[in-house]
Order: structure tokens, then sequence, then C-alpha cells
């Protein structure tokens, strides 16, 4: 009964940090930047857990040994104490994308069939949009360069759109944007983790597929939910929930509960069977 | 004293011409030299081209029409991730653009202060980067790789604009912040370069910690403005952390009907110290916390 009552209350944020985490496991000795709520508890989850090999930053400049709780870090004798191991400036971080030492998760506003991302406008045209969101970023850079992952905790057709995104921000396989010469092998698209499932690039060119999907949603809900054709892979399966000991760590990393904040009305992880 | 280039921000807005290209350090909501950007808002200058890692400084001079043309990778003020002003010129059409990758930016600032005419990189390879700028080339290795390569050209800029810690008459400059974030380069790329600083001496006398906390050299410095709390509303640690109150202020006057001109009356149309008095004084600009992300 108790694992009944454990199962109620894992909610659908937790479940979906889990699965983002996964994508930092058996990467090396890499940067882990996750960027935003989920992606960051994640890449410190990885660490806490499977993949302690992970290099991780303040968010700001410096390397930490120790992933960060988010938001505030309380007061004085309280205050949590960043465990810093090096130094990890804006410019390094640069020379570290151009390496090719890095696996990034961030949430673009548009995907589509290539694992092209999106993070620059929406819609109109490009001289005159109709929704200027924040610039290309570093999308071009850290697509071409390193191990990327994305996050979307709104799965639907608006997101992964049925053409190409209208800014390719972040390249993917999509070969006719390849010149001669230009070179692709240091593109390497890992997860997309979703509020209805985790996606991989393991199709035949790299295409994209149902990896697993969350407790209570079926393939078809998710291919309904995407303006492009899916696969299955081959052993498609549930997404795992967290057990307790995960949840703790989540609970460690996040105690203001930000990721409450995540999914509109935070839902539970297990929903009914539509 | 020769050496002496202590000058006023209205002496340094003097100094610029309509047309010009205007590369603006800082990052985001950090470090941005808001007193000189406000003076350029007081002034006639326009048809400007803003190159810049930007925060609320592009939104601003958006907002008063000086932007001709914004080369840029992002603009953004993180607590509030879609800066408003930006947003409304960009949706209007109003704004030549040069979108870059951020990398691209930094190889462009590098380039013209190596002058040279572009360096090569994979970054926009690939990417509506390289489709929406026609005016980008590629080239390939003359080595046996043969790789093609997009040639990053120069970003040279007219002028810079920073904001510094600590600064001395003669152009000598601290940044004690962290990260000094890559206004060294906006320095290097710039032919004239101007820099607001929070503490001004005389000559700075320093121990070798402190040299260390110097990036660049001032022979690249051509202005020093005295400009106490002069990234605010942006950040300038380990000084003061960002007003997050006159940033949510500012944004939301964007939604108001006239809110451009209201903040105008209010924050702009007044002398630095007016600003600073109407922002809640030095003190309480040195209470404001530096964020924790």
């Amino acid at each position: 009964m108790d694992d009944v009552k454990t199962k109620e209350v894992i909610s659908l944020a937790e479940l979906m940090i889990v699965a983002a985490s996964e994508a930092w496991r058996d990467n090396g000795e890499v940067l882990a930047s996750g960027i935003g709520i989920v992606p960051r508890l994640g890449a410190s989850l990885a660490k806490l857990t499977h993949s302690p090999e992970l290099l991780m930053t303040d968010s700001e400049t410096f390397l930490v040994s120790e992933p960060i709780p988010l938001g505030p870090r309380g007061e004085r004798d309280n205050a949590y104490g960043p465990k810093y191991e090096g130094y990890m400036s804006f410019d390094r971080v640069f020379e570290c994308v151009w390496g090719g030492r890095r696996h990034a998760m961030i949430g673009p506003s548009q995907i589509d069939r290539f694992g092209q991302s999106n993070l620059s406008v929406i819609g109109g045209s490009y001289e005159k949009p109709k929704s200027a969101i924040l610039g290309v970023r570093g999308l071009p850079g850290n697509s071409i360069n390193h191990m990327n992952s994305m996050f979307v905790p709104n799965h639907g057709p608006r997101v992964f759109v049925s053409g190409e995104v209208d800014m390719v921000s972040g390249v993917g396989y999509n070969p006719a944007r390849f010149s001669a010469g230009m070179k692709m092998d240091y593109i390497d698209l890992r997860l997309i983790v979703t509020d209805l499932c985790v996606l991989d690039f393991g199709g035949p060119a790299h295409a994209i597929r149902v990896k697993s999907l969350h407790p209570g949603v079926s393939f078809e809900q998710v291919q309904a939910a995407t303006g492009f054709p899916l696969l299955k892979a081959e052993q498609l399966g549930a997404t795992p929930l967290p057990t307790a000991e995960l949840l703790a760590l989540i609970g460690k990393l996040d105690p203001h509960n930000l990721r409450a904040t995540t999914v509109k009305n935070n839902p539970p992880a297990i929903r009914a069977a539509v | 004293m020769a050496l002496d280039k202590q000058l006023t921000a209205a002496a340094v807005v003097a100094q610029l011409r309509d047309g010009m290209t205007l590369g603006i350090g800082g990052w985001g909501p950090r470090r941005k030299p808001m007193a000189l950007v406000r003076e350029i808002l007081r002034s006639s200058l326009k048809d400007l081209t803003i190159v810049a890692y930007g925060g609320p400084e592009v939104g601003m001079l958006c907002a008063a029409g000086k932007v001709k043309k914004l080369i840029y990778g992002f603009v953004t003020m993180d607590a509030i991730p879609l800066e408003p002003y930006f947003r409304k010129a960009r949706e209007a059409g109003a704004l030549q653009v040069m979108e870059l990758d951020e990398g691209m930016f930094e190889w462009g600032l590098r380039a013209a202060g190596m002058r040279m005419s572009f360096l090569p990189t994979r970054c926009g390879l690939g990417s509506d980067v390289l489709t929406r700028n026609p005016q980008l080339k590629t080239i390939a290795s003359p080595y046996d790789d043969g790789e093609v390569y997009l040639a990053m050209p120069a970003l040279k800029l007219d002028a810079a604009l920073l904001h510094v810690n600590e600064a001395d008459r003669l152009g000598n400059t601290l940044m004690r912040a962290n990260d000094p974030l890559f206004d060294h380069l906006f320095a290097r790329a710039a032919e004239r370069c101007y820099v607001s600083t929070e503490v001004l001496h005389d000559k700075l006398e320093l121990d070798a910690a402190s040299a260390r906390l110097n990036f660049f050299e001032r022979y690249l410095v051509s202005g020093v403005v005295h400009a106490p709390c002069g990234a605010h509303p942006t950040y300038s640690s380990p000084d003061y952390g960002w007003d997050l109150e006159h940033l949510k202020r500012y944004n939301a006057s964007a939604a108001e009907e006239g809110g451009w001109e209201a903040y105008m009356n209010e924050f702009v149309r007044c002398s630095e110290a007016e600003y600073l008095v109407k922002v809640g004084g030095a003190e309480r600009v040195g209470k404001l916390r530096t964020p924790v992300f």
C-alpha cells in the first residue's frame, strides 16, 4: 500500500527530471549544462548518481564539485556554500563548446523532424516576425560542436512542427543544409524529454523515435501531438518512475519546489489512460 | 596632463556621430554602461548600428528610435527573458538585423581586434544564420582536409562603450567581477573605446593581485567617465546587483499606452544625479543583491 501512496504523489516534473538525467549517462568527463529547471535538475541528478565524472558550473562563473540547489540558498550560518573546484567564465564555456566537451539541454520553442531547433522568431516573415523570442543565442555553435538534448514541457504540434522550424537556430540531421566539405560529424543529438514521452534519434538517418512513453500515454497520443511522423523504438517501454531515493535527492536539489511550476497545474506522473 | 582622459558622459556622446557602429559591453543584464546609454537617449544621435550581447540597453535604444541595425545573438534580461522593446521593434519590422551565434559574435570581435578580415569557424554552418545573412561566406581549408568553414567577418566598431569597477584618468581599468565577459574584445575591436567607471582614481597604484583584474590596455581607452552606479539597473558585481524592481517597472511600461514616453520623462530626461535619487540613491543601489542562479 505504501508503494501506491508514493506513486500518487510523484509529479510529472519529477518523472521528467529523472528521464532528463539519463541524457548525461556514459557521456564521460564533459560539462553538463542543463538550462531551465528540469534540465538543470536532470544534470544535477546525473552527477549525484550514475555520472559523478560530469563537470558542472554554478550557472555563472565557477565549476562546482557538487550541484548547487536551485533558488535562494538561505541566510548566514544556514546558507548553502558552493563547492568550487575551478573556473568557467563565459569565454571558457565557448572554448569548451568548440572543443566538443559539453552536453547541453535547453528548451527550444520549435523542433522539427531533423532535430533542428528554434529560439529566434516565430511566424510572419523573418523581417517582420509575428513573435520575436530571444535570438539564436549559442544554438548554432552548440549544435554543430557537441552533444545536445532538448526539453519540451508542452508537447504539441506548435512545438513539433510539420515543416522545418521557422529559423533554424540549432542544426540537426538535415544534409540538405550542408554543402560539400562542411563537417556534420560533431552533430550529436541525444534525447528530447517532453511531458508525454522521451524521444531519441535512433531511427534510420537519425530519424526521431519514441523511446519511452510516460505512464498513461499512448504512442497514438504522442503522434497526434507531433507535426511529423514518429517511429517506435524496438523496445518501446514506459518511462520509469523515480525511486524513493531519487525523489529524496530531487527534493534536496530543489528545496523550494520550483519543479512544481514547470508543467501547468503540476500534474502527477501517473495519469489516467486516455 | 596629456594623459588625462576624463570626460563627461555628454562629452563622450558629443564625439559620436549619426550612423556610427557602436559596440556595447556586458552581457544581457550584466555590466551594461547604462549611464552612457542614457546620455545617448538624451541626445539627437540616430541611425546607429548597435553590436551587443543584448540586454535592456538594446530595448531602450530601440524604443527611442536610435537603432537602424542590430548585430546580436540575443536580447534578454534573464529574469525577464523577453526584452519588451526589442520585441516591439523586431515585430514591427523596424530593425535591420544581423543575427549571429554567440560564438560567431565573439569571433567577429576577435577578428576586428586582430585586424583580420575574418576568422574561420564551424558555428553557424547549416543554420539559418547563414541563409538570413547572405553576406556571410564560407572558405575551404587550404590543407589536405579541405574542410569548409564559415568565414566570420570582422565586426569593426567605430566606438565601444564599457562599464568597469575602477579606472584612472590615464585609462587603466579594473574589472572586479568574477567574469570579465568579452569587454576586452569590444575594446580591441573599436576605433575608440569609452569606459564609465564606479570609482575614478587619479592614478591606479596596484598590487599584483589587483593588477590581474586589468583586462585591456589603457592605449585602447579614449575616454573615462566617472559614473557611480552607472550600470544600474543592470548589475555590476561586486559593487551591486540588478534592480529587479526597476527592470519590472521598465518591462511593464512597454505594455502601457505612452509607456516609453513616461519612462523617458521619469528616468532619462533628467541628470544622472537626479536619476540616482529617483532609483533610491547610491545607498540603496549598493545594497541590491547580485542574483543567485
